[in-house]
């Protein structure tokens, strides 16, 4: 008899981050997690909501407000044989253990001539548009991007939240997961069973012949709205959600600008010495010929992340934007 | 000297602190003459206290080490052969020649690493402590760090989180006096580091770091103190480095006075304890004297293993960079 037909199931992106993490603690029993409120209050976004009550205080733990001696206690104890998830709780707080992550969880297996291995899992807050200014909005990729030893990934829906932790946690790398706090009610389909998100993998979101907008993170859907917007421009544009930015999907990029001739790049942080120029540069190395124009960018100006909605409004790349810099780009 | 110290483990000390010196006279000279690239911080002179504290670890307890790492990596058990292929950036090194001395590491030994960040040992240390209980081990963990480190952030947020955890963690001061080139009463309030300990719920002890069985017996109570589930101590040793911060210049320092290296050589760790022991009957002058003859022999192989290992092929800049 056929199974009934019945929807595939929805999940936010909060719920898609703590099944993912439950998920992982199920499966690795050298896991733990250990951030500020992630025990007791579950997390300040709920997405550790009832870890602690599954599996317990000895391996979900609160601590002091102390990033350098929380991502520490992950160098240590991961290259001690334990599998750390470490939360950072803002992505703006890497600045306090910013030697930790590039000093020494970054360099240690290569300093010690590969003998050292270091499973982190590091989950961070990104993401501006929630009025936290300067100091709790910021997208800081390109700094770990910068960093020989770390993967980087950053999840632009609920399914590749949940798919990209599980490939974290058991990559035996330290990888920082990059999620953003405008996308936390967000939903979409997310699979019940376990199951993994290649990291170095870009997604093609949207095939297109003619233009192709490379994205990650909360911009894809900027993107994908853009597309739709440029489309009765004679725009068919292809959106990559790069997901991987360390590694890079270059292969991926570079199969859809030859196949497209132009190209813009699109990312929440600061466009100068963001991850965008990485894009932009390796795009000229190896597609030069077959470009038919210069290829744009967009990002947050060069400011700090202002407070007032009024200024954050103008500060944050949307599909507008994208628009207009595509127009321009392309002389429309 | 202590009843309850059995002329093996003083024995034991005494070669692990010749063992020091030996490599690190011989390395500092390697790197005046050109064969060892990069800067060298020697360990001279502080060997009591990698001696004492060392011979309570099995090689699954953990250390972290300083930029003065040399000396506790050889204290932990370190073979002089890759040690010094390490320092002369060979492929045969401990770290195939990618870490050098500022980094040199064993983990099969229980080394986490000499670290080129002043401080970053400390929190590693608590991981690994954490790592301790977490996997139900009796192991514990010791930082070794100096004055100066004790003023980075990092050591504090590591020794107040080893405090609140109760880790099985020792944290050992090597106070010698100096952070870099700044003595230690213009770069903090505090004559005894030992003060910081109660501000992080544990027990702060001062130990003569040139007296190698002080630092055994107060080592020893701190360790099995965090053995037994009784949390961190804070051990701080007063030492002195008898060369510069970086390299082998001792004398005619523009921040020392010659006359205060003179004092703190007559409380050498290692003349001193050889002729207590000669007075004790536990080792003879000529006793003593084929150890370090057996030392230097062992120095020299290690050298001849150095100069005659392949450095690393090119195409290994970029291998180990992810596992």
């Amino acid at each position: 008899m056929a199974e009934p037909q019945t929807k595939p199931r929805e999940l936010s992106y909060v719920a898609a981050i703590a099944e993912a993490v439950r998920t992982v603690m199920a499966e690795q029993p050298e896991a733990f997690v250990a951030g500020e409120d992630v025990a007791d209050a579950g997390g300040v976004y709920g997405y550790y909501h009832g870890i602690l009550q599954e599996f317990g205080a000895d391996r979900v733990f609160d601590t002091p407000i102390s990033e350098e001696g929380i991502v520490g206690l992950g160098v240590g104890a991961a290259a001690t044989g334990c599998r750390p998830i470490i939360d950072v709780m803002f992505m703006d707080f890497m600045g306090e253990c910013m030697d930790e992550i590039a000093n020494q969880l970054a360099k240690m297996r290569y300093m010690f001539g590969g003998r050292a291995t270091l499973p982190v899992t590091i989950l961070s807050m990104a993401g501006a548009g929630a009025s936290l200014a300067a100091q709790h909005s910021q997208s800081l990729e390109a700094w770990i991007c910068h960093l020989p030893g770390l993967k980087v990934v950053m999840a632009s829906t609920p399914y590749d939240a949940k798919g990209l932790i599980i490939s974290a946690a058991r990559d035996d790398n330290p990888v920082i997961v990059v999620l953003n706090k405008m996308s936390l009610a967000m939903t979409g389909e997310v699979p019940e069973e376990p199951y993994t998100i290649p990291i170095g993998e870009a997604n093609i979101l949207r095939s297109g012949s003619n233009y192709t907008i490379i994205a990650f993170g909360r911009m894809v859907h900027e993107a994908l709205a853009a597309a739709k917007q440029l489309e009765p421009l004679g725009v068919d544009a292809e959106v990559i959600d790069l997901r991987s930015l360390q590694p890079f999907d270059g292969a991926a990029v570079m199969r859809s600008v030859k196949k497209t001739h132009r190209a813009l790049i699109v990312h929440e942080a600061v466009r100068f010495g963001g991850f965008g120029g990485e894009i932009a540069a390796q795009i000229q190395e190896l597609a030069f010929d077959y470009l038919d124009a210069p290829v744009a960018r967009v990002g947050a100006p060069f400011s700090p992340v202002p407070f007032s909605p009024a200024l954050e409004m103008h500060y944050v790349p949307n599909a507008e934007r994208i628009v207009a810099e595509a127009k321009q780009q392309l002389g429309l | 000297m202590s009843t309850e110290i059995t002329n093996d483990v003083l024995l034991d000390m005494h070669r692990r602190m010749v063992r020091i010196r030996i490599f690190e006279e011989t390395a500092g000279k390697m790197m005046e003459n050109g064969k060892i690239p990069g800067a060298l911080h020697l360990y001279v002179g502080q060997e009591a206290i990698a001696a004492g504290v060392m011979v309570h670890l099995s090689n699954e307890d953990y250390i972290t080490s300083t930029h003065r790492g040399h000396g506790h990596l050889i204290a932990k058990g370190g073979e002089f052969n890759y040690m010094f292929a390490e320092l002369y950036g060979k492929a045969t090194g401990y770290c195939k020649g990618k870490g050098g001395s500022m980094h040199i590491s064993n983990l099969e030994l229980g080394m986490l690493g000499a670290n080129g960040i002043v401080g970053g040992g400390p929190p590693i240390a608590m991981g690994a402590a954490f790592s301790c209980r977490f996997r139900k081990t009796k192991n514990v963990a010791v930082a070794f760090f100096g004055d100066g480190a004790s003023n980075e952030g990092a050591f504090h947020e590591a020794a107040n989180m080893a405090g609140l955890y109760k880790l099985p963690c020792v944290f050992v001061c090597e106070n010698n006096g100096y952070g870099e080139y700044t003595p230690q009463a213009n770069h903090q309030a505090i004559v005894d580091v030992a003060d910081r300990a109660p501000g992080y719920g544990m027990p702060g002890v001062i130990v003569d770091g040139m007296d190698a069985v002080a630092v055994y017996e107060a080592a020893g109570e701190a360790i099995k103190r965090a053995r037994d589930g009784g949390g961190p101590t804070l051990l701080e040793c007063k030492t002195y480095r008898y060369y510069d911060h970086v390299g082998v210049r001792g004398m005619g320092l523009s921040y020392r006075t010659d006359e205060e290296v003179e004092q703190w050589k007559q409380k050498d760790p290692i003349m001193n304890f050889e002729a207590h022991l000669a007075e004790q009957g536990v080792l003879s002058a000529d006793a003593a004297a084929a150890v370090h003859s057996e030392v230097r022999q062992e120095v020299d192989e290690g050298i001849t293993f150095a100069e005659s290992s392949p450095p690393p092929e090119p195409a290994a800049v970029t291998e180990d960079v992810y596992a």
